[in-house]
């Protein structure tokens, strides 16, 4: 018989939203299915996705607050009078950023009302490719057949499993941002820019916090890096960047607990964790007592309850993630995937929402634009934040050879920094680009305040195949950060000086 | 029309009544005024080992204020003023942080002293870096003031009135612009320009700023940020010149964040109430469309009706540099040279050019490079980036929307617009459809971008780039072709 809807959409975040609202439009049958699995502690959340309640919208906002910490101390230096101690409420915050996400909630759940987009407050799995059985919280089931199906089920965190207590004692970034009270005394452990941005943002309220790191820093970014056909995804970044972040965080007071190996998490009558671990480099087991313990070691994708091998739906036997093609198709007829649950895509909102459009507009629309991941840019907000797009150095030695390629960077003090006495000393930029003629930059990296501002225009350029060239050309907006990129002069090569002097 | 050198020996050999060598100047180059332009032109001809003079001087304002090497972006334009915009916003991120958590008292109150002080030790160690950064590279510097007195010859004089005479085989002449006043009586005595304000040693208190350039706006905005009382006396429109829609956007921000404004009145008469720091003054103002007359008090006067270039008093009409007679501007080719082939200007004073620091640089290194270097590349005035930082900043590249229609017709643009909430405004709940993008595409060169407009907090960080891509020839569909960052502004 006929299938209830055109489109099934399982999974109502960033991508699988965009991708629904989009076909709608096209005056389409759609269905959205969306379920939150409880974290292990209990922590879960309403319609929107990762990005929307434990992702980049909450994160955001706690660096924001951050943030505001530092400017608090800035304001002295600019004429403010605040008097000291200065105390920050973990309850406020939480509470307001919360408030906040339950409105974008609302908001999602009222678009697709007026979008006439049907909402299933359930979890999906395939009976047979055309077939979707969705179950709600209560075991109340529901059969949905459509014609096409996404699954943007997205992924959640991982938990370290030969750990004892891990999952008992820890939470992560899913729970993080929906405590109550104050986290106290952190330890987000090993590296991943969730863990670096959490970290961050955790010191500069006041907290306590250190980070145990098994190697090197944002080895998380790391996990998009690929060759697929002739387009490059590398979104390798680099240990000079990476070095500057968690360097700057150090200054301010974040731990770092470099090559540790956690062996175990314990509850002690107190309610404090205690946490065991290895110390490498010394040889030695070290403990000490934390308030949380925070774990940040990866992403799985969430596939495993839709049954896909029933429909054979193929993933990659490494990642779990869903295998498709530069149209977003699975091995299945009609069966799509997109966002963080596919093989070899970043793990970014604004790409999975981009590419959620364009596959309801080549479903629906006529379109046969395919969605273009090369040169995507991105921000870790970190407290001095790292913005980047396209190549880092390693990747375009890597592809070039670093005879082929030029790199110019420079050492810049933000204006705001000089009577605020901030110290400076990581705010950095680097421009990779091409050494024949027309030197065609390849990749642009900016650490520094504000770094998405800043990266978001270039990525723009290098979309247009900016060339060295054309950058000096542009003249600089003063005084801004932005306006040092237009002035980078000095290459590594050189072994010159970087650091910018002067007006 | 401009010549090179080369084409009239004669006419070098007949100025000094001996054959023209080149080290019979005393200078390669000599640059009147050390600000953005003259500076940087200065340390690029050193590079390549040009004897070089900087002549630099501070005619004191009317009310006595003087600043040290380095010109208006330095030490009373873009430096003060974003540092004293950054205190501003300091004070809006106080009232944000207690929604984010933060405790603190209740009464926050800001003083200025300490504010004008560090601004003013930050400028003075730019000062001194200048001077350094000439003497390193060997470039002669003379806090002069110069004038021509005859061809290849300059008079220098310093404070104490000591003349010395120098010559040199060319010339830039980057003396800028200082503030205009109003020609009524008590503005010179009573009134305070951008020129004071940076170092006002006290807190100037209740002010009206009279004026609507980005100057104006600017200082009001940073101001009433800072707490004070401010008022803004516009004769006409805002920020002429720029996207109309822009700028109203921009008032109206202003408006209701405190500022008052009073439109299309002209001060007429200032006069002094009672003396003091500040003291009270009584602002008689007239209106432009009427016979109406108002009256006001205020502990400061702020005058940001303009600013012009400082070429009438440095003896132009001795080597017969032309100039507007009306504007003072100095008109030049693509080259920056004015009509006397040896003698070059670049910055504010330049006719039909961008009043921009980053443009002054642009132009002097490139002119330096040119001369000295074999090099080719003239200056690109297309497309200049640029942004105002009044308390709502504003960044902008290429045409305004009245520009756009006007050259290309209504029918041929395309103005793709958005307001947008920066997340950070969310939490504290502030002003949720005030930012404000725009793009306006030129339909038949494949949508090219043709302008850029952004409302909103960091805008100078976002347009940069965006610039740097509207000068890779962005169009509509590389833009729709790019990811964007999240959550970032700049995404919008």
């Amino acid at each position: 018989g006929k299938n209830e809807y055109d489109l099934l959409v399982i999974g109502g975040g960033s991508g699988g939203l965009a991708c629904a609202k989009e076909a709608a439009q096209f005056g389409r049958k759609v269905a959205v299915l969306d379920y939150v699995e409880p974290s292990p502690q209990g922590t879960t959340w309403g319609i929107g996705g990762t990005c929307v309640n434990v992702g980049c919208i909450p994160k955001k906002l706690m660096h924001q607050a951050a943030l505001l910490g530092s400017a608090l101390k800035d304001a002295q230096h600019y004429g403010w009078n605040i008097s000291q101690p200065v105390h920050h409420t973990w309850s406020v915050m939480a509470q307001a950023v919360q408030n906040y996400v339950k409105s974008l909630n609302w908001g999602h759940r009222v678009q697709l009302q007026d979008k006439k987009v049907k909402y299933l407050n359930m979890k999906g799995s395939f009976s047979d490719p055309h077939t979707v059985r969705g179950l709600t919280k209560a075991g109340k089931e529901t059969v949905v057949t459509a014609d096409n199906i996404v699954i943007a089920t997205g992924g959640r965190p991982k938990y370290p499993t030969h750990i004892a207590g891990a999952r008992e004692h820890g939470i992560t970034s899913d729970d993080l941002f929906w405590l109550k009270e104050s986290p106290g005394k952190t330890l987000p452990s090993f590296i991943l820019d969730v863990s670096l941005e959490c970290a961050g943002f955790l010191t500069g309220i006041g907290l306590d916090t250190a980070v145990m790191m098994r190697s090197i820093p944002l080895r998380g970014f790391d996990q998009a890096s690929h060759i697929s056909g002739n387009k490059q995804i590398c979104f390798t970044t680099q240990q000079q960047m990476a070095s500057l972040v968690t360097k700057h965080m150090e200054s301010y007071g974040t731990k770092f607990l470099k090559r540790c190996f956690p062996t175990k998490v314990e509850k002690l009558k107190s309610n404090k964790l205690q946490v065991t671990w290895k110390n490498a480099d010394l040889d030695t087991e070290e403990t000490d007592s934390f308030d949380t313990v925070m774990w940040a070691v990866g992403r799985a994708p969430d596939t495993k309850t839709l049954n896909l091998e029933t429909v054979g739906v193929k993933t990659n036997s490494e990642t779990g993630k869903i295998i498709v093609d530069a149209s977003e198709a699975t091995s299945v007829p009609h069966i799509y995937a997109i966002g963080d649950v596919t093989e070899g895509r970043p793990e970014l909102t604004p790409t999975a929402i981009a590419a959620g459009k364009l596959l309801a507009q080549r479903l629906f629309g006529q379109s046969s634009e395919l969605m273009d991941y090369d040169n995507v840019p991105t921000t870790v907000f970190t407290p001095l934040e790292y913005g980047c797009v396209g190549l880092s150095e390693e990747a375009a030695v890597q592809c070039h050879g670093s005879d082929n390629i030029e790199v110019y960077h420079a050492y810049y003090k933000p204006l705001e920094f000089t009577v605020a006495e901030r110290d400076a000393t990581q705010c950095y930029i680097k421009m990779v680009c091409l050494r024949e003629r027309e030197q065609r930059i390849l990749g642009l990296h900016f650490i520094g305040p504000n770094a998405g501002e800043v990266i978001q225009g270039f990525a723009l350029g290098i979309k247009c195949g900016a060339t060295y060239p054309q950058m000096m050309k542009t003249v600089g907006i003063h005084p801004t950060c932005a306006e040092e990129v237009t002035k980078l002069h000095i290459t590594k090569r050189s072994g010159l000086d970087a650091t910018v002097t002067g007006c | 029309q401009a010549h090179k050198e080369e084409d009239n020996p004669e006419k070098t050999m007949e100025v000094n009544g001996l054959p023209s060598v080149p080290d019979s100047y005393d200078y390669d180059l000599i640059v009147i005024g050390g600000g953005s332009g003259g500076l940087a032109a200065a340390k690029e001809a050193a590079k390549y080992e040009k004897k070089v003079m900087v002549l630099d001087f501070v005619t004191p304002t009317p009310q006595g204020s003087s600043w040290g090497l380095g010109g208006t972006c330095v030490n009373v334009g873009c430096i003060p003023k974003k540092l004293m915009h950054q205190a501003a916003l300091l004070g809006q991120a106080l009232q944000d942080s207690r929604k984010f958590g933060w405790q603190f008292t209740e009464e926050v109150k800001h003083n200025w002293m300490t504010m004008t002080e560090s601004v003013q030790n930050y400028i003075g160690s730019l000062n001194w870096g200048y001077r350094v950064a000439l003497r390193d590279k060997k470039v002669t510097y003379e806090n002069a003031y110069g004038e021509f007195v005859g061809p290849h010859t300059i008079k220098a004089t310093n404070k104490k009135g000591v003349e010395k005479l120098y010559t040199a085989e060319r010339f830039i002449i980057a003396t800028g612009e200082r503030p205009r006043y109003l020609g009524v009586p008590g503005d010179k005595e009573h009134c305070i320009s951008s020129d004071d304000l940076f170092s006002l040693p006290y807190c100037p208190g209740k002010t009206l700023v009279v004026g609507a350039s980005y100057v104006a706006l600017e200082c009001a905005g940073f101001l009433a940020g800072l707490g004070l009382d401010v008022t803004v006396m516009v004769r006409s429109i805002l920020l002429r010149g720029f996207d109309q829609d822009m700028a109203n956007r921009i008032g109206e921000y202003m408006n209701e964040h405190g500022v008052n404004f009073i439109r299309e009145f002209v001060p007429i008469k200032v006069e002094q109430v009672e003396e003091g720091t500040p003291g009270k003054l009584k602002v008689t103002a007239k209106s432009t469309t009427g016979n109406q007359i108002i009256e006001g008090e205020y502990n400061t006067v702020l005058l940001a009706i303009g600013r012009d270039p400082c070429t009438r008093k440095i003896g132009l009409d001795r080597v017969g540099v032309n100039i507007n007679e009306k504007t003072g501007k100095i008109p030049v080719n693509d080259e920056e040279q004015t009509n006397v082939p040896y003698i070059y200007a670049i910055g504010d004073i330049l006719q039909d050019k961008l009043e921009l620091t980053p443009v002054a640089i642009q132009a002097g290194r490139l002119l330096v490079q040119r001369l000295y270097a074999g090099a080719t590349t003239k200056c690109d005035y297309v497309n200049v980036p640029t942004t105002v930082f009044t308390p709502l900043e504003y960044g902008a590249c290429g045409y305004s929307e009245e520009t756009a229609v006007e050259k290309f017709g209504e029918e041929n643009i395309e103005v793709y617009h958005s307001h947008f909430w920066p997340l950070e405004w969310t939490v504290p709940s502030r002003d949720n459809n005030k930012c404000y993008a725009k793009i306006i595409c030129n339909i038949q060169d494949n949508e090219r971008v043709i302008g850029f407009h952004v409302l909103g907090p960091n805008a100078g960080e976002v347009t940069q780039g965006f610039a740097a891509a509207i000068k890779c020839g962005l169009t509509k569909e590389q833009l729709d072709g790019t990811v964007g960052i999240h959550p970032v502004c700049a995404e919008v």
